[in-house]
């Protein structure tokens, strides 16, 4: 895909996160797609493109009242929005629409009007991992943790580090749920959940949503905000399987979509000057920054825990709080699509001074699906 | 009321020799008769090549704990937590999930590349699972 050709002209989330007791998932879709098309001062009826995840695109486009000729239903995990700005660059450059609206909204703490998940006992999943007693991310996602670390040498203080800096981050941050600081020993003293994890390295359970307006690069010079460029993109899929996956020492995933959105824009790891890793739980940015080529695995545990990342390192990672500390309503991947976009348009609570270029990575499932968006300010 | 039982696997046309196989106290891989690739879970063609040739066979039951969790919160309906899931790379190539037998579920038992060996446990009279325990001496 050509760089820069297609912008971000609107992005917003739901008027309130947290926690929502007042209204459905559905109508926390409406309300994120409400106030990103006044964010980008255009109408419904404007909207002739739509991408949603779990949800169906129509479910969310009869609720809004929208009459789409171009829809994705991508719904790969957490990541699907990241693969939904993918696919509506391609679509937009391709000429099937002219305005894409992307809505993600999940009622994940109140549960109210969310659609059941369940894995069927005949599924491979049913059959060779549900009977060993996996409940949930948590009894999951940390499975290759132990690998990780013994491979590359990191230890359990590096991985409480990173819910300490993040925690500085959210600190920044007035919509953040935990803002309260925290160290390394508050971190392995909270309860534990699935060893070698504990409560603050698993990501907050919070309803909300976000919503993003996609058009062509020449058209965003008129709207309202200024515009935020699709650089680079990249996707990738592995396995719902987390038993299944290739290596516990990286993700293929990861290894594949990250790299294809840096070749893409054609950056270097030094252009990057704001990164949003998704943090379900707290090995995800090591992943991502081994993955993602930042540098070697056995560094990226120090490279956390001596600051590098916090506010004023030279690597702002994770600027809103992350999944751990900002919030989390179960596909936070639009969280830290708004996050790069209030960064590249210089509003983000913890602005980052400058930032021309950020890398916005996902991840969907238990590494089972990836997507990454390098952005920018500049074109 | 009753309580809520631990999750049972259904088997699946392409998934009945597995099952079959654990119920005679044997763990069933396939390999391919191409190119000799080694695979798990189950599937009636060869996922590295494509070819639909493939072969049942009894596997060693012989492996090493590759990675683990010991989950503590939630606990899944029949365990009583810590419970260690794990996954177990076999002698033969494939990982796959299962839990460890007669060993404590603590970090400092449950060391990482310990040997394992295969053994079966009855759920009911269809699905036996195979679970591992460590290797003695």
């Amino acid at each position: 895909m050509r760089r820069n050709q297609v912008a971000v002209v609107g992005a917003a989330e739901t008027t309130e996160l947290g926690i929502i007791p007042n209204a459905s998932q559905l109508q926390l879709h409406a309300d994120a797609a409400l106030n990103a098309i006044a964010d980008a001062g255009l109408k419904l009826s404007d909207i002739d493109g739509f991408a949603t995840a779990v949800e169906t695109p129509q479910q969310v486009c009869h609720y809004l009242g929208i009459k789409p000729t171009w829809v994705d239903g991508t719904s790969v995990g957490g990541c699907s929005f990241m693969l939904h700005v993918r696919h509506a660059a391609a679509a937009i450059e391709a000429g099937l629409c002219k305005t894409v609206l992307i809505t993600h909204a999940e009622s994940g703490k109140s549960m109210i009007g969310k659609l059941p998940r369940s894995i069927p006992a005949d599924s491979l999943q049913g059959q060779f991992e549900a009977p060993y007693g996996v409940y949930g991310p948590p009894s999951m996602f940390p499975i290759p943790v132990l690998r990780f670390m013994k491979t590359y040498g990191i230890t359990h203080e590096q991985l409480a580090s990173v819910a300490v800096v993040q925690r500085e981050w959210a600190a920044k941050n007035p919509r953040a749920m935990m803002k309260d600081p925290i160290t390394v020993a508050d971190v392995l003293n909270s309860r534990m959940i699935a060893y070698p994890f504990r409560l603050l390295q698993c990501c907050l359970v919070t309803d909300g949503g976000g919503a993003l307006i996609l058009t062509s690069a020449d058209r965003a010079r008129d709207f309202p905000r200024k515009p935020v460029y699709i650089m680079g993109t990249g996707e990738s899929v592995e396995t719902p399987m987390v038993s299944q996956m290739e290596t516990f020492n990286s993700s293929r995933a990861f290894k594949v979509a990250g790299p294809l959105a840096f070749k893409e824009a054609g950056i270097t790891h030094k252009d990057v000057d704001h990164l949003m890793i998704y943090d379900a739980f707290a090995h995800l940015p090591l992943f991502g920054l081994g993955d993602l080529g930042f540098m070697p695995y056995e560094e990226t545990g120090k490279f956390i825990a001596d600051g590098n990342t916090r506010p004023g390192g030279k690597l702002p990672l994770n600027t809103n709080g992350g999944g751990l500390s900002y919030m989390h309503s179960g596909m936070y991947g639009m969280y830290a699509l708004q996050e790069s976009v209030r960064q590249m348009r210089g509003i983000a609570p913890a602005q980052v001074p400058n930032a021309k270029i950020s890398v916005c990575h996902g991840v969907g499932g238990m590494f089972a699906a990836s997507g990454t968006i390098v952005f920018t300010n500049e074109r | 009321m009753a309580e809520p039982q631990r999750a049972r696997p259904k088997p699946t046309p392409e998934t009945q020799h597995f099952w079959d196989g654990t119920k005679a106290g044997e763990l069933r891989l396939q390999r391919c008769d191409a190119c000799a690739h080694v695979y798990f879970p189950p599937r009636p063609f060869c996922p590295s090549c494509a070819s639909r040739k493939v072969s049942i066979f009894k596997a060693s039951g012989k492996g090493f704990l590759y990675s683990y969790v010991i989950n503590h919160r939630p606990a899944a309906p029949g365990f009583t937590p810590p419970y260690a899931i794990a996954v177990v790379e076999l002698d033969e190539g494939p990982r796959m999930m299962s839990n460890i037998i007669d060993c404590p579920q603590t970090p400092e038992a449950l060391e990482l590349d310990m040997k394992l060996e295969v053994a079966f446990e009855a759920l009911d009279d269809k699905i036996t699972l195979p679970v591992f325990r460590p290797v003695k001496g």
